[in-house]
């Protein structure tokens, strides 16, 4: 889960790290709330990158900009984020800027701690050797020799406090930048929050943030169904994440595109099929394509799901289905004349394609 | 041979006495596997189908397991693991999905510390057709034989195994990696496991995009893999920054695209398949070769 920048900071201070002092605003007459000398600095909260180039950050000097520039903020979209809320901040005078992250390495399977002199612009465009990078061992944290080696105890302490905050509320990534220097003080000018989905269940302190989801995507993720949304008009129903991948990755071969990634998980429960096909048929495809492997899963439940979803609600699209492994037979017995059944994979791939067209 | 679990596993199962506990213990000892306790607690005393149920691992001791399946849930799963390793257990496979990354780190350093291996988490377990399973795949799929499969991803895996026992190729160990970000056991401890294996004479990866594992798995075929590797990677049609349904299975900051992993393999000189079940007919072509 996202965090906006202001819900970021807001963990900062919590944990001591300092942030400009600054208030969030949504309406017009918020503005006049904001006791905040000018000037100002206007920033568009949304969940993506790339803000400050797609024009998301003003800076203002009075009350007239700043409505005008809150106007033009609000309508923004930036990515196909709309912006909602505005984080106004006082303006700082910047003399220095650095970069500050921790993420999980997924190869080293550590925690890794980076630092770089060149803040402000994306750390990928960042020469490696002007990098420092620090592996941190999850059961035993961060040690101050490393913290030494940032040269400087300002900054070292507020690595301390990030990598708490980074262990604590289960971050899959915590990013400062530019952690700046202002009047002589480090503070964190921007945030970048991720925090581990699976382990939200422990931290009902924390705010719920779902705008980077669909609306069908949010009610999936209610449900829990494994569901995306893409660009094409095949709706693929699969059991397992790599095979419903892989089922999409197949329609691309024969020109189709894949609109739906929905993925059955392991269940072979009637009712958890039936929203699953109730989700799909709300996105609206062209073709559905059900590829399914049965092995504890058995092919034969799945289908009476799908059956009784089809005998009950009926469905306007056509449904392409490839069923393999235990009770396949029974399972296409049960769904003939219902949808259109190919036992193999590249043919029923090659159907649905054509059918998406 | 095979690898990590044989004829002389024997499994404790965490999580014994649920519905999932109860279905795979009766799969497991189908396979053959020789399941000899499950612990839950609070139901120590009671059986699963003939297997005896402790409230603890350490009083199952004396029914001398050797390897522990976790199907625990996942604010559950941390524990679980650290008590099977405290008993001295030392291969762990956890099936549980949804475990905090965080809790995933820590066990697995706990694991490293006590010299034990980690299968998992959010994996479908380890089969060596013939010998033992432990885990949750499908049994009729798997037949004997000498190719050894290293995957993260579950069904898909159980396609091309599928697909290799149609084609009358049989498999040493198909191990599942899991489809988190944060794994016990990767590519490369497999394939490091699979060169040493004696039985084992080709090895299938199965990929998905996320991450870096296929890359460097890729460079160490180059420096230290004799035998011959086929792979697959799932998400070639996959947008940036969306979770294919495993949480590891996102391209994020530019890293873990599908493109980049067949690239990696392709420069290894690894035959990779466009089809999952096209596998069995490299293997087979290769063979007549």
């Amino acid at each position: 889960m996202k965090l906006y920048e202001y819900q970021g900071k807001e963990l900062f201070k919590q944990y001591d790290i300092s942030v400009p002092d600054g208030k969030v605003v949504e309406e017009e007459n918020g503005l006049e709330d904001v006791k905040i000398p000018f000037p100002w600095v206007m920033k568009a909260q949304v969940l993506v990158g790339g803000r400050g180039k797609a024009g998301g950050i003003k800076f203002v000097e009075n009350m007239h900009e700043a409505k005008k520039a809150f106007h033009e903020l609000m309508g923004m979209e930036i990515k196909g984020n709309k912006v909602k809320k505005i984080l106004v901040e006082e303006a700082l005078e910047i003399t220095e800027e650095y970069y500050i992250s921790i993420i999980l390495d997924r190869s080293k399977r550590s925690y890794l701690l980076m630092f770089s002199q060149e803040g402000g612009v994306d750390i990928e465009s960042v020469a490696d050797e002007k990098i420092l990078k620090i592996y941190v061992n999850p059961l035993i944290g961060i040690q101050d020799y490393q913290l030494r080696k940032l040269k400087n105890r300002e900054i070292a302490k507020i690595a301390k406090k990030l990598y708490k905050l980074f262990k604590e509320k289960d971050c899959e990534l915590v990013e400062i930048n530019p952690l700046v220097v202002a009047n002589g003080k480090v503070m964190a000018a921007d945030s970048k929050i991720i925090i581990d989905d699976g382990a939200l269940y422990r931290h009902e302190e924390l705010p719920k943030v779902e705008e980077e989801f669909t609306e069908l995507e949010r009610e999936a993720r209610e449900k829990g169904i494994a569901f995306v949304q893409l660009g094409g008009n095949i709706g693929v129903i699969a059991n397992g994440a790599g095979l419903t991948m892989a089922t999409l990755d197949a329609l691309n071969e024969y020109g189709g595109k894949g609109g739906v990634f929905l993925d059955l998980g392991g269940t072979d429960d009637p009712e958890k099929v039936k929203q699953a096909f109730e989700l799909m048929k709300k996105a609206n495809p062209k073709v559905i394509f059900l590829n399914l492997f049965g092995g504890i899963t058995k092919c034969d439940t799945v289908a009476k799901g799908v059956k009784a979803v089809l005998d009950k609600e009926g469905i306007e699209c056509p449904v392409v289905a490839r069923i393999k492994g235990m009770n396949e037979e029974e399972a296409m017995e049960i769904l003939k004349g219902a949808v259109i059944t190919i036992p193999s994979f590249h043919e029923a791939a090659k159907k649905a394609s054509e059918l998406g067209v | 041979m095979a690898i990590f679990v044989d004829e002389n596993t024997k499994v404790v199962v965490q999580g014994a006495t649920g519905h999932q506990g109860r279905f795979h213990i009766k799969a497991m000892r189908e396979f053959g596997t020789n399941v000899v306790a499950g612990v839950t607690p609070g139901k120590g005393g009671e059986e699963v189908h003939g297997v005896p149920i402790y409230d603890n691992i350490e009083e199952s001791l004396e029914r001398e397991p050797n390897t522990s399946l976790i199907l625990v849930p996942a604010p559950f799963a941390k524990d679980a693991v650290i008590e099977a390793l405290d008993a001295g257990i030392k291969t762990i496979v956890v099936i549980t999905e949804h475990v905090p990354f965080h809790d995933a780190m820590e066990f697995i350093h706990y694991g490293m510390y006590k010299n034990a291996r980690i299968i998992g988490p959010n994996c479908p377990g380890i089969a060596s057709p013939g010998k033992t399973k432990v885990g949750i795949l499908p049994n009729m799929i798997f037949m004997e034989g000498n190719v050894g499969i290293a995957s993260r991803s579950g069904t898909l895996t159980y396609e091309i195994v599928n697909a290799l026992t149609e084609n009358g190729i049989g498999q040493s160990t198909c191990i599942g990696l899991g489809g988190d970000p944060i794994i016990g056991t990767t590519f490369i401890d497999a394939l490091k496991a699979f060169e040493e294996d004696m039985q084992t004479e080709a090895i299938v990866l199965v990929g998905e995009i996320g991450g870096t594992a296929e890359e460097e798995a890729a460079d160490y075929i180059k420096r230290h893999i004799t035998k011959p590797v086929y792979a697959y990677i799932a998400g070639r049609t996959a947008p940036p920054g969306k979770r294919m349904g495993h949480a590891g299975a996102i391209i994020a900051r530019g890293k873990g695209t599908a493109e980049s992993k067949i690239a990696a393999f392709k420069d290894a000189g690894i035959e990779v398949a466009s089809f999952p079940q096209q596998i069995a007919d490299m293997i087979k072509n290769d063979a007549l070769i």
